[in-house]
């Protein structure tokens, strides 16, 4: 089994792709004003539910229930779904998955497929697959469109174009959908996309979406979104494909109830989302006739298998937490480099494929604590990055200079001779970089903060020099 | 009896910051202790992901303030590390004796304006601060210790001090411990944005009651020579002079 997320595999580590984007002001504006918005309009929403923190603790609950019995509602889904005319295909990772779907659209030798709302295919990275087998894929959901148009990777989990602005996606639709002349009112860009994407739509005869979750108890797929782009794909083609990861199932249909509160208004600062569409199996003469499900592991079971992270898996994917985080903010998604961005995403990302390809990502993150503040499951994401910190330097995945660094400051702090000891080394020691009361230029890892902090020098006497003069004087 | 731990960089960097909470104490009455043994609650290994190390300091912690009654923290972090994390590393130990020991003195450890507005229902000490000042809450205050306006209320009550509200005061500064040094591309961007709430509202101090981000925010007031300085909550309230900088 090879799990792969996205590219992440050949990522460049988070600092170094943080640097270039944060010097993009373009982006960082764009980013910033995105994220405003979408906050502002989710604590409002939010803000007037008086039972948010009972929904939040009893999804919670729900995700760690399901988590711990997962093989049986997974084997119940595909019962009820293969009950209602559905086919179950179940894929132990990202080759395993596009193989199925390549075979099942080649079967029907279609050339081309729309996609709505799946976030999981970009993490196996479907499209390339599909591209590679000679099918054209169709992105329909509008900030997917700008991403494929723009050549682009997505920055956010649920607004995957959050990084452009209008003008920027303009110029896109200009060159891609060859048009004339374009207005530069949002409406002119969209009734540009809703030309482009209904000929699709009523041409294309295979689909694969997404979805936000699956009913073990009625076999149901259910896919949340704002345009109807989503619905056109449910239910307009003949083949529909679905691609989900296994932890988003969900015992009931009753349990819906809570999540759809809970996702729309953290993802979107929606009171409910525009469209939910939910289905089960096929109807004959209505909809798509042929549906198949591919339920993906890709690295799943390894996070099950992890008591200290297994809350991961609870993720709805509403991308509050990317919205929340100062880091985020200031780099958007790209710098994560995965389909996985901001909190979640470096939790997810190096837990889901092996370490060593993203040992920067659980330092990405200065662990204010925002995220678990705004997540609708409670994922207490610090914990967890935190923990995954502990594997990197178990791991030995830490640079030498940082271990030795540690070492050292752990000896220094390990008893009060040692620390006094050191606190007086430091104070000989910072000579050189001195001036004016400051430290400056400072080599090494602390040349990152010297560059534009200044650090006061170490005063000429600790707190424990002074408590004990204090201490004579007073004895005296 | 009231034990101090200072926190490490406190004694060090920002000895001041103990001195003016003695004082506080002091003139409220109350008698202090600084166990000299103490050094490190252990929270940089541990968030940096060296667990080995932050237990070993755990450990000592829990054995340099056995039997202490009250033991106050002028460092919000110090004291969200140890409710956030002692009890589940006691845990992943197997120790129960030292689970124990952890449940026991969690409940006696008080941030220091915890200490004053929770334990001893105080919120004017006395302080005299002829200055404007914004306060900066720290992560750890607002969502781990759930501080609320206990520092606003110590600051209010302070005699000709002017608290200016700092806008954004919910988004972290950037500094996030070895995050700093680690990201220091982001942590200077997050920092950015900080320094320029600091001084869109015209203070003079910028005060919180963690020295870690004011070391960061200072440290840009500093370099960008904006003539804002840093003081941490603590030695505002200890100030009856009202001169300028010390």
């Amino acid at each position: 089994m090879t799990v792969r997320v996205g590219k992440a595999a050949e990522a460049p580590e988070f600092p170094d792709a943080a640097k270039a984007l944060v010097s993009n002001t373009q982006l960082r504006h764009n980013v910033r004003h995105a994220t405003d918005v979408i906050r502002g309009k989710r604590a409002r929403v939010v803000a007037e539910m008086p039972d948010w923190e009972e929904l939040r603790a009893t999804a919670h609950e729900t995700k760690e229930h399901t988590l711990q019995y997962l093989e049986s509602y997974l084997v119940q889904f595909e019962e009820a779904c293969t009950r209602a005319g559905g086919k179950v295909h179940w894929a132990r990772d990202a080759d395993e998955a596009n193989r199925i779907i390549v075979d099942l659209i080649q079967y029907h030798n279609e050339k081309e497929v729309i996609k709505v709302k799946t976030m999981t295919s970009d993490e196996i990275q479907l499209n390339q697959a599909l591209e590679d087998s000679g099918i054209t894929p169709h992105e329909t959901d509008l900030a997917d469109l700008i991403v494929q148009l723009g050549e682009d990777q997505p920055s956010h989990i649920v607004v995957p174009a959050l990084h452009r602005n209008k003008m920027e996606i303009r110029e896109i639709f200009l060159k891609k959908m060859k048009l004339k002349e374009l207005g530069e009112e949002a409406e002119d860009l969209a009734a540009a996309a809703r030309t482009y994407l209904r000929e699709k739509f009523l041409r294309v005869k295979t689909a694969i979406s997404g979805a936000n979750f699956l009913v073990a108890e009625t076999g149901a797929v259910c896919v949340v979104e704002s345009e109807g782009n989503g619905r056109m794909c449910l239910s307009l083609p003949q083949v529909l494909i679905t691609i989900a990861g296994i932890e988003k199932v969900v015992p009931t249909f009753r349990d819906l109830e809570v999540f759809l509160q809970l996702l729309p208004r953290s993802a979107t600062g929606e009171r409910m989302n525009p469209y939910n569409s939910i289905w089960t199996g096929i109807t004959s003469g209505d909809g798509p006739q042929e549906f198949h499900v591919v339920l993906l592991d890709n690295g799943r079971t390894g996070v099950l298998a992890d008591p200290e992270s297994r809350q991961t898996l609870d993720c709805i994917r509403c991308g509050a937490c990317l919205n929340a985080c100062p880091v985020y903010r200031q780099t958007g998604g790209h710098a994560y480099g995965s389909v996985y961005a901001g909190p979640i995403g470096a939790i997810v990302t190096p837990q889901l494929q092996s370490m060593q390809h993203s040992l920067s990502l659980p330092y990405a993150s200065s662990l204010c604590g925002a995220c678990y503040e705004v997540c609708p499951v409670k994922i207490n994401i610090p914990e967890i990055l935190i923990h995954l910190r502990s594997k990197v330097v178990e791991g030995r995945g830490a640079p030498l200079s940082e271990r030795m660094a540690m070492k050292a400051a752990a000896q220094s702090l390990a008893g009060p001779a040692r620390f006094s000891l050191a606190q007086k080394l430091a104070r000989i020691g910072q000579w050189p970089f001195e001036r004016d009361g400051m430290l400056r230029d400072l080599p090494g890892m602390l040349a990152g903060w010297t560059d534009v902090r200044d650090l006061p020098a170490i005063p000429k006497e600790s707190f424990r020099e002074w408590w004990r003069k204090r201490e004579k004087k007073e004895s005296a | 009896m009231i034990s101090l731990f200072v926190a490490c960089y406190n004694d060090m960097m920002f000895p001041d910051t103990g001195k003016a909470v003695v004082t506080v104490l002091e003139r409220l009455g109350h008698r202090v202790e600084f166990r000299a043994a103490q050094t490190c609650c252990g929270q940089m290994h541990y968030n940096t992901g060296y667990h080995e190390d932050g237990m070993r300091l755990m450990v000592h912690f829990l054995k340099v303030f056995r039997g202490a009654e009250v033991i106050c923290v002028p460092s919000s972090s110090c004291v969200a590390m140890m409710r956030d994390h002692y009890l589940k590393m006691a845990a992943a130990s197997g120790d129960a004796a030292l689970e124990q020991e952890v449940a026991a003195v969690l409940p006696r450890v008080f941030e220091f304006s915890e200490l004053l507005v929770d334990k001893f229902g105080v919120t004017d000490v006395g302080a005299f601060y002829p200055h404007t000042v914004t306060l900066h809450t720290s992560c750890h205050a607002l969502r781990s210790l759930h501080v609320g306006d206990k520092p606003v209320r110590l600051l209010k009550a302070v005699r000709g001090l002017t608290l200016l509200e700092l806008p954004q005061s919910e988004e972290c500064c950037g500094f996030g411990g070895t995050f700093a040094v680690k990201n220091p591309e982001v942590s200077a961007a997050m920092l950015g944005d900080k320094v320029r709430c600091v001084l869109n509202t015209g203070a003079e101090v910028c005060t919180a009651s963690d020295n870690s981000c004011l070391m960061h925010i200072g440290g840009a007031l500093s370099r960008q020579r904006t003539g804002v300085r840093t003081m941490h909550l603590a030695e505002i309230l200890a100030s009856t002079g009202g001169g300028g900088q010390s």
